[in-house]
């Protein structure tokens, strides 16, 4: 099969690897029809996240029909449309149980610090990913989830990360009533993260990045406020100003280490992998809320350690959360979101890109050329595989 | 609704009375309507699609947690089967044997295999399982290229950096870089001549 296969830090190509095979009777195997890249995955491309072999396939949103199934599989058949949330999990184990899907203790033998994800480094499990042909899906009756009929593929695939990453970023922010909320990063889980503040009740939305195209997407995409770091100073003194002098209620880190805006934070963590990527936006989240107020972590960092401002978060009285999302919590409900038009995911998509070039793909999102905002990869067979599926519900 | 009700009770209350009424200022008070303009009023947000749509607490699916239709909740909850080890999986010394399942790509293999092997020595509390790990992942590059080469294929490094899209997209930045390359080129050349002269 063809797959995106990773050589080293920005260096990705396509090559044929070999079909992946059920290894577990409660595994499928989906033909992938839309897959996107992450910004996560820049995190990959970019080298800081420790365990991330030569040979790798990424990959962790992804959506496709169920081509093969393990003797265990119940619910799903062949020709089933499915999305696959990013998380690998089990259902069964103490974390499932609370929905705490992207904390499974059953997926990951590497690592007890971070949950099984597609196509995420071995640190995360070891997992080939969805840019691909086909993809190994363990544990095929808990996570996928049949995709209905009246949504369509683009929608669906942003349904495996980004908008539920998004949605529990504001969830996680326990937003209020006119509550001001600032999401720092205009990629697409902040993008998806402001227009999910607004469902919560949010008051004012204020969306910071530095690159202008990206502003001027959120602000028509989600109504909101933006502001660009560049053009202001120091960035709490600057939201201190917006709100009062009081600071924001709820700040949501929507970028993680690979933010920009702090040079001895890039020296230290992008440049060097010193610590875990740059904490510029933890610093920023900190100081720019409200003494009591909430910090919701989305971004995400690698494992190692980062040099976080914590005496302020102490002093202020900051509540934190932060995790993976549990995308298979918030499914149903966003689902809803997207047939009640409160929300249309697939206006953010920007290109797609067939999966042969995704080394292009990669630098474009990367580098943020072309005004992208978010890439979807298309295998070479995708629409071949519809019909097919086409042809077996009949 | 949050602070902002609170305040505004507070500052409106008739009843608004204690030991300190005399011996403090209230010019904290004065921020307050200043704040409430920064509010925008319920009637100007309505315009928003959605908007306050998952303000009541029964319509998250995280609060309480229960969601519909209800999650795959086998009876007895049982563990997973155990998937069969066939390659060499590395596995974190902070749990107890391997896990159920587990990936199966790209085992540990040459200098950097040697490497990981040795950074899951440390529990991932120790700062060195990182580092080491991080090490490895660079030089697990340059075995990728000398596996390229081994089996006859020559790696499009420029081409897997995405050079076909700089090209298109950004044939400004494109000159810049091969212009800096370029000049660091030179300069390194003319250095090491230099030098080669001297001695």
């Amino acid at each position: 099969m063809l797959a995106m296969n990773y050589r080293g830090p920005y260096r990705v190509r396509a090559t044929h690897k070999s079909d992946p095979v059920i290894e577990h009777p409660g595994d499928a195997i989906v033909r992938v029809t839309r897959s996107c890249i992450c910004g996560s995955d820049l995190h990959l491309y970019h080298g800081m996240v420790p365990d991330t072999r030569v040979g790798h396939t990424f990959g962790h949103e992804f959506i496709g029909i169920i081509e093969e199934v393990g003797s265990q599989v119940q619910t799903l058949k062949v020709g089933d449309r499915v999305l696959v949330p990013f998380n690998i999990f089990c259902g069964s184990c103490y974390f499932c149980q609370k929905e705490l899907y992207g904390n499974c203790h059953n997926v990951n033998a590497m690592s007890t610090a971070v949950g099984a994800i597609y196509g995420y480094s071995h640190t995360a499990g070891g997992y080939d990913g969805g840019q691909a042909e086909y993809v190994r899906v363990p544990m095929a009756d808990v996570a996928p989830i049949k995709i209905p009929d009246d949504i369509v593929d683009d929608d669906a695939v942003l349904l495996t990360d980004a908008l539920p990453t998004g949605y529990q970023a504001a969830e996680m922010g326990d937003i209020k009533e006119g509550d001001t909320v600032v999401v720092f990063g205009a990629g697409p889980v902040g993008i998806f993260a402001a227009k999910s503040a607004w469902l919560f009740g949010a008051g004012r939305v204020i969306v910071v990045d530095e690159v202008e195209y990206r502003l001027e997407f959120v602000k028509r995409f989600a109504q909101c406020e933006v502001v660009n770091f560049k053009d202001v100073g120091d960035m709490a003194l600057h939201i201190k100003k917006m709100t009062d002098w009081l600071g924001a209620d709820v700040c949501i880190d929507a970028v993680g280490g690979d933010a920009a805006g702090s040079m001895a934070q890039t020296v230290t963590g992008r440049l060097m992998k010193m610590q875990a990527g740059a904490s510029t936006v933890l610093h920023w989240c900190i100081n720019s809320v409200r003494k009591g107020g909430n910090v919701s972590i989305v971004g995400v960092y690698g494992p190692t350690f980062n040099a976080v401002p914590i005496g302020n978060a102490l002093n202020k009285g900051i509540t934190m959360r932060m995790n993976q999302a549990s995308v298979k919590r918030h499914v149903p409900r966003l689902i809803e979101h997207i047939r009640a038009g409160h929300i249309d995911p697939k206006q953010i998509i920007t290109h797609r890109i067939p999966l042969e070039d995704v080394g292009d793909a990669y630098h474009i999102f990367s580098s943020k050329l072309d005004n992208c905002i978010k890439p979807i990869l298309i295998p070479p067979r995708a629409h071949e595989v519809r019909a097919v599926a086409a042809s077996v519900a009949k | 609704m949050d602070n902002g009700t609170a305040l505004v009770k507070h500052d409106n209350n008739p009843d608004h009375d204690h030991d300190f009424e005399n011996t403090h200022d209230h010019t904290h008070h004065q921020v307050q309507p200043e704040l409430r303009q920064q509010r925008k009023s319920r009637e100007e947000l309505t315009h928003i699609k959605g908007w306050g749509a998952d303000l009541d607490h029964k319509n998250r699916p995280g609060v309480p947690m229960e969601r519909t239709p209800p999650r795959y909740t086998p009876a007895d909850m049982p563990t997973p089967q155990a998937q069969v080890q066939k390659v060499e999986v590395l596995v974190s010394n902070e749990r107890p044997g391997i896990t159920q399942l587990h990936g199966s790509r790209q085992p540990p293999s040459g200098l950097s295999g040697m490497l990981r092997r040795a950074a899951f020595k440390f529990t991932e509390n120790d700062i060195r399982h990182w580092l080491i790990l991080l090490g490895a992942d660079r030089i697990n590059v340059v075995e990728g290229i000398v596996d390229d080469l081994a089996h006859g294929h020559v790696p499009n490094i420029l081409g897997e950096m995405g050079i076909k899209a700089e090209w298109e997209h950004n044939k400004k930045g494109l000159a810049t870089k091969v212009a800096i390359a370029g000049a660091i080129g030179a300069a390194a050349y003319f250095l090491l001549k230099d030098r080669d002269e001297r001695y």
